[in-house]
């Protein structure tokens, strides 16, 4: 990567009008500034964050021991033992749509997206400013929409119990009443949401980065928004056409996904899948971006073979529309495909290879500093990997049909998830905490932090492993007693994992209070990018003279 | 640099296509995904409770197996894959043991081992002015091809498993046809005069009553006979279920509307446990599958315990005496309690 030089001059002279900003509801409400968009992006995506973690924290408790325990509870008095057992599917559903839809895409691409491609690209704000704000909005109405579902008949008992990924017939015929109508219409809003928030990236992107900023001198960061925006707005549309497929099939009495009618239950996964797999290179591109620059910044040097990164991630990008049946190994499609998806899912192995030798010579030959970020990207190394090789056995379809949802499938995905963009966000949350908040957080409730969770998460998600060997299969709210063991293991990790992000909570509250000041470039000589030109928080307008890239 | 890894995308491309093509000229097409309505046949709306318990068949021609500790079901704090015993299962058990299990393994070691030595010797203390250095383009080629090859080392075996999990039944295999509803499992045997087993699981009391394991022993097991390929029929009544069997290496969904086929052979004589395993509704968790292998000649019984016909009987039937004691066996099941729609499928 270039290092780029900014012209410092540019702020002094129009610091005296670049800081006027609006009145509280006018500026929180009505915004159209980027950072503020980033930051009620980020508030959002904690909330969410919040709230997903404790429904999975429910089902922890749940899965600690076998036998239902705290399902019938929670359901309330007067309800059937179906009920509770329906509630168990409303909870993994709710889990999976608010970490997906709500708390990393919102986190990644609204939060540290907003804030921090104008910034790398010398750019004063989003291309569509008031469109970024709707982008946002579109979110609260999305995300009521799906706590509200629960609350309002769903099949067998309230709420939606499909699963994230909403299969047909159980979505259509398999759960009558409006709770499920409710969570597709969640998807709609917060799929729109994130389309305009597509555009609007690809616009600013491609139109408004600074004189002298090549395609080819971009921050890594900003590539990796940009790919992702590329996914979002080819991927989207497909999720979109067919949950409403589902909705109409549901109330007007097609029958897309109905075989009595000439459907076909399999076309809505062969839909589903095709947004599906494009997302979760989605949810973890900009992860890639950001922690390109961690790694960079903490060996002071710059990223090796930028040219490679960049084009890894096209590569995983363009790749990943093309592999999404490796989701439905099981479903009984014919050899010839089985065998073309498990070749065309190993290829991926190959760029995501190259990114993770590229972050390791970047630091090889570097001058390394272990701040909080960078052990939260070298961990991020290291359980991306540990997932990505798991991701390549289940890529094999002759070997997938044993792992198929079982606990194995639900261990890889929470390690490039759970521990792969998690860890991203957590990693580029503590990189840039300071420049969007002015004040340092502490290093030492960072650091434990990171390994109060680093061995949570491990010890939550490594027996999935074990459990999947055995053939544990997914979305069991119970299991026979041989499974015993490796689940109250898990359960322990959960509880260890929940004290490192109460830890974390604790530091953004005392940072904010007492904080010591951060300065405009607080990392030194390796943090290059153009957003480390500017003061900490950086003015309400910047770059109103735009910089010249040398 | 872009170019080595576009070509070594294309190069790997291209190398599996023959791999792949030369596998599927020996396969026939895939198996039809004909629509069949979901209530195919009458017994499949048998109601629940009209299932006759295992324990209803004659005693002379079948008594449940009881399963073997450690073979076909989960073990405490287990981390293996079950014991296979199936030969596709085998083979894909080693496939994931010898070559994917030690390759996973020496590629996480290799990454946690360079990222120590980067730790340790480029930290600040160690190495206070960095290098400048950002390309090396004999090293990104290594770490492209590297991948390739082993990605190929994988594919070649992995390829050679599909082809076999995907070869066909013989014409004269025997069928089951196994349907998901909610939430519990039908297994019907056309070509042994087309009776139906329900099949729901067992409650604690009873399961361990017959020493059996709660939440994967059933009250109805589906019987099939050892070492013969069994040509599975498998499909939905309702949703979209999974009908899964570990130690087979054996996973295929019922889907309402498809017949999904897959050969099962099992090769050794005992009992073994599988789960829904796909998203049902409430009570996914609780419609286990239990599969008993047996010896032909107890098969044969066991499906003249519950009214159905072998192939065979009637064939002898009128051949003379050697016959008769086989014939009276089946008579006396018709007439003993076999349930009525059995007994009039056998019919």
């Amino acid at each position: 990567m270039t290092t780029i030089a900014a012209d410092g001059q540019i702020l002094d002279d129009h610091a005296h009008d670049a800081d006027h900003k609006p009145a509280f509801f006018q500026r929180w409400f009505m915004s159209t500034n980027h950072k503020d968009i980033g930051t009620l992006y980020l508030i959002f995506a904690i909330i969410a964050g919040i709230i997903g973690g404790a429904i999975s924290g429910m089902m922890r408790m749940e899965l600690a021991e076998p036998g239902i325990q705290y399902l019938t509870t929670w359901v309330g008095s007067g309800a059937s033992a179906d009920e509770a057992l329906h509630l168990w599917n409303v909870l993994i559903t709710a889990h999976g749509l608010i970490m997906v839809f709500f708390m990393v895409m919102p986190a990644m691409i609204g939060g540290f997206g907003n804030w921090f491609v104008p910034l790398m690209i010398g750019a004063p704000d989003m291309a569509f400013p008031r469109m970024n704000n709707v982008s946002f909005w579109l979110l609260i109405p999305a995300f009521l929409l799906l706590l509200g579902s629960a609350f309002v008949p769903g099949g067998t008992g309230n709420g939606a119990g499909t699963g994230w990924t909403v299969y047909a017939p159980l979505s259509t015929s398999g759960s009558v009443g409006p709770a499920v109508d409710m969570a597709i219409l969640s998807l709609h809003l917060a799929g729109a949401s994130s389309i305009l928030g597509a555009v609007n990236f690809i616009t600013t992107i491609l139109n408004m980065r600074a004189p002298g900023m090549t395609l080819h001198k971009m921050p890594l960061f900003v590539w990796s928004v940009l790919v992702t925006a590329f996914l979002l707005l080819l991927a989207l549309p497909v999720l979109a056409a067919a949950i409403t497929m589902l909705l109409t099939d549901r109330n007007f009495g097609t029958t897309f996904f109905d075989a009595a009618g000439g459907g076909d239950p399999v076309l809505y996964q062969h839909l589903f899948w095709f947004f599906g797999h494009p997302e979760v290179y989605i949810m973890i591109l900009p992860g890639f971006g950001m922690i390109s620059h961690i790694i960079s910044t903490f060996s002071r040097k710059p990223i090796f073979g930028y040219l490679g990164m960049a084009y890894a991630m096209v590569a995983i990008g363009v790749v990943g529309f093309v592999v999404w049946a490796h989701h439905m190994f099981t479903t009984g499609m014919s050899v010839n495909v089985k065998m073309y998806f498990t070749a065309a899912t190993m290829v991926i192995a190959v760029p995501t290879g190259i990114k993770i030798f590229s972050w390791i010579a970047t630091m090889w030959g570097g001058s390394m500093s272990f701040k909080t970020p960078m052990v939260w990207a070298l961990g991020f190394i290291f359980m991306f990997t540990v997932g990505g090789v798991t991701g390549v056995v289940l890529a094999n379809g002759g070997i997938d049909d044993n792992l198929h949802d079982t606990y194995y499938v639900v261990a890889h995905f929470h390690y490039v998830l759970s521990l792969g963009a998690v860890f991203s966000i957590f990693a580029g949350f503590y990189y840039w905490f300071p420049k969007m908040s002015g004040r340092h957080y502490s290093e030492l409730l960072g650091q434990l932090h990171f390994w109060i969770f680093f061995i949570g998460v491990n010890v939550l998600f490594f027996p999935m492993h074990f459990l999947g060997n055995q053939s544990m299969p997914r979305r069991y709210p119970d299991y026979p007693e041989q499974f015993a063991y490796w689940n109250e293991v898990a359960s322990i990790g959960y509880v260890i994992m929940g004290v490192g992000v109460l830890i974390f909570f604790v530091n953004i509250a005392w940072s904010l209070v007492a904080g010591r000041k951060a300065e405009g470039n607080y990392w030194g000589e390796g943090a290059t990018t153009l957003e480390w030109t500017l003061s900490s928080p950086p003015p309400f307008h910047q770059f109103e003279t735009l910089p010249q890239i040398k | 640099m872009t170019h080595y890894v576009k070509a070594w995308i294309l190069a790997l491309g291209l190398i599996l296509t023959p791999a792949a093509s030369v596998a599927q000229d020996a396969l026939p097409a895939a198996p039809g995904a004909e629509a069949a309505p979901a209530a195919a046949s009458v017994d499949s709306e048998a109601p629940v409770a009209e299932a006759a318990p295992a324990s209803g068949l004659d005693p002379a021609l079948y008594t449940p197996m009881k399963p073997t500790e450690g073979v076909g079901m989960p073990v405490d704090k287990g981390i293996d894959f079950q014991p296979q015993v199936s030969a596709t299962g085998k083979e894909a058990k080693w496939i994931n043991n010898v070559i994917l299990l030690p390759i996973m393994a020496v590629i996480c070691l290799f990454v946690l081992l360079l990222l120590f030595i980067v730790m340790i010797k480029f930290r600040r203390g160690a190495n206070p002015e960095p290098s400048k250095t950002t390309h090396n383009t004999f090293i990104e080629i290594v770490w492209t091809v590297i991948p390739v090859l082993i990605l190929l080392v994988i594919a070649v075996p992995s390829i050679s498993l599909l082809a076999k999990q995907f070869e066909p039944a013989p014409e004269d295999a025997l069928t089951v046809k196994v349907t998901g509803y909610q939430w519990y499992w039908g297994y019907s045997y056309p070509d042994n005069g087309d009776f139906e087993i329900i099949s729901n699981m067992l409650p604690e009391d009873e399961a361990k009553a017959r020493g059996e394991p709660f939440q994967l022993a059933v009250d109805n097991r589906m019987v099939i006979p050892v070492g013969k390929p069994v040509k599975m029929l498998i499909t939905g009544a309702d949703v979209i279920h999974s009908f899964a069997l570990p130690a087979a290496w054996f996973k295929l969904d019922a889907v309402p509307g498809r017949i999904n086929e897959k050969v099962l052979q099992i090769d050794e004589v005992g009992v073994y446990y599988g789960q829904c395993s796909e998203l049902c509704g409430a009570r996914h968790g609780f419609m286990p599958i239990t599969v008993e292998v047996l010896p032909e000649d107890k098969f044969n019984d066991w499906v003249r315990a519950n009214g159905g016909t072998v192939k065979g009987d009637e064939a002898t039937e009128t051949e003379g005496d050697e016959a008769a004691v086989e014939e009276t066996a089946s008579d006396d099941t018709t007439t003993e309690g076999a349930p009525a729609d059995a007994a009039a499928a056998a019919n």
